[in-house]
């Protein structure tokens, strides 16, 4: 079997007095699509955005792709990650944010290609050809020169994808990518990230709230409350015969709530 | 005490001179304001803290005290201390000094502005901490600011008066000189009051324009 491309190995996180992880531990193997779920609060957003450098752990390591993320060796010590270090690890992960956040001076072009010219030294002939091409694979190719404010939120969403694709990480984060859209704009970008799996083995973890896609989508499913992993397996077991309470309670109020299973 | 045309018309060369050095001095000074404003507000966000809480005194202290202080401390003490300034030299940098601290609040605040989010996609793109600030947070914050700084500019520009009292020739004090040589005050002194006047309406609308141009921003 394959070594984990994420080692995630008792992490804790607090916000003030808040613990929001306490000594969480998980793996990830290469390729996998994992889609987290569990009540808001519950700390699966917190481990996307540790994963993207964008919270700081407060204890436990992290392995990506068999490296330390917030440590190094040196002279036979793991001692905390340099900035240069950490730039370099944060080349192996991609996220999409719930709210996008695309570059709003930048039209769409160059939104996908500042980072590649940028941190990879592409000239903008290669760098455009390759966003062109994320463009088309989103179906946005004619919205090259727009700016991000003439689109619609599906539209910005699948140009965040495109440009957290241009720079080809091992792995993407997907951070509630839809909760922030109309509800008939949901499945265009549901339809691009289905796309990007089949066509892809990018390693994919997801956060969301949608968990008839979170059915199809994932091969494992991981259930959060309170910082702590509840429950995980195949999306049939977690969704149609969950064993915890806990879970079938969160299932049931998501259900009433509308979300579709 | 009558209006004499024919002296207002001898004077006028003079207070054009006077107006020239007063235009450059707010040009210059401006210049300094903005420059020294983003490195203050750059340097107050310093995660070291000697720094920015060093920078941060430096500029409440100048913030706290007069401007005509400031431009006697510059031009009469620091020859003291072996610097010996031009008048125009001093002046300019007294004002960008004392402007350069309140255009640091607004470029703070219009670093603020910018929503956390692009932080994080600039940090989810791998960018640098300079490529940060140069590429997505300056172009986003600057262009709202744009009216705010001019505002301060425009309130800078009246109080180049001051400096006359550390002995640039600009607007006020040839008006001064011309009316001690002839002991006549309302032609200069009149005349000093509309040109302030004619440019201030003038960058007033200069300035509608600018908050239309650059005051909104889309998301």
């Amino acid at each position: 079997m394959a070594a984990p491309i994420i080692k995630i190995d008792a992490i804790s996180k607090s916000f003030g007095a808040f613990k929001v992880l306490d000594g969480l531990s998980m793996q990830v193997m290469p390729g996998e699509k994992l889609a987290l779920i569990g009540p808001s609060g519950s700390g699966k957003t917190t481990i996307l955005r540790i994963l993207m450098t964008l919270e700081r752990i407060d204890g436990g390591h992290i392995e990506v792709e068999g490296e330390q993320l917030y440590h190094m060796q040196r002279e036979g010590a793991l001692v905390p990650a340099s900035e240069r270090h950490l730039t370099r690890m944060r080349q192996k992960i991609g996220m999409v944010f719930q709210l996008f956040n695309l570059f709003p001076h930048k039209c769409v072009l160059d939104n996908i290609t500042l980072a590649p010219m940028l941190t990879k030294g592409m000239a903008r002939a290669a760098a455009e050809k390759r966003a062109m091409e994320l463009l088309d694979m989103v179906g946005l190719a004619d919205k090259a020169k727009a700016m991000p404010a003439q689109l619609s939120g599906g539209q910005k969403q699948r140009v965040a994808i495109a440009r957290a694709l241009a720079l080809s990480p091992k792995i993407m984060l997907f951070d509630e990518v839809t909760s922030a859209l109309d509800p008939e704009l949901v499945d265009e970008v549901l339809n691009v990230m289905r796309k990007l799996a089949a066509e892809t083995d990018m390693t994919m973890l997801l956060v969301t709230h949608e968990m008839g896609f979170a059915h199809d989508f994932a091969d494992r499913v991981l259930f959060f409350d309170r910082g702590k992993i509840v429950e995980e397996g195949k999306p049939d077991d977690i969704f149609r015969h969950p064993k915890q309470e806990r879970t079938q309670s969160f299932l049931k109020k998501i259900i009433a709530a509308g979300h579709r299973v | 005490m009558e209006w004499d045309w024919a002296f207002v018309r001898e004077i006028m060369p003079t207070l054009l001179e006077g107006v020239k050095i007063t235009i450059l001095a707010t040009i210059l000074g401006s210049a300094l304001a903005a420059v020294l404003g983003l490195g203050i507000a750059l340097l107050r966000r310093s995660p070291n803290r000697i720094v920015s809480r060093t920078v941060g005194f430096l500029a409440e202290f100048i913030r706290g005290t007069p401007l005509l202080v400031q431009l006697y401390f510059i031009f009469y003490v620091l020859p003291d201390f072996g610097l010996l300034l031009p008048p125009l030299t001093a002046g300019v940098i007294g004002l960008g000094l004392h402007y350069g601290t309140y255009a640091a609040e607004v470029y703070r605040a219009g670093i603020d502005n910018v929503p956390r989010g692009q932080w994080e996609a600039a940090k989810a793109c791998n960018l640098s901490a300079g490529q940060t600030w140069t590429h997505i947070i300056l172009p986003q914050a600057l262009p709202p600011m744009i009216p705010a700084l001019a505002n301060y500019f425009i309130a800078m520009f009246k109080e180049t008066p001051l400096l006359s009292a550390i002995t640039v020739l600009e607007l006020m004090n040839q008006a001064k000189s011309v009316a001690n040589t002839y002991y006549r005050y309302i032609e200069p002194i009149t005349l000093v009051g509309a040109f302030f006047l004619v440019i201030s309406l003038f960058s007033v609308v200069l300035l509608r324009w600018l908050e239309r141009r650059y005051g909104k921003v889309e998301r």
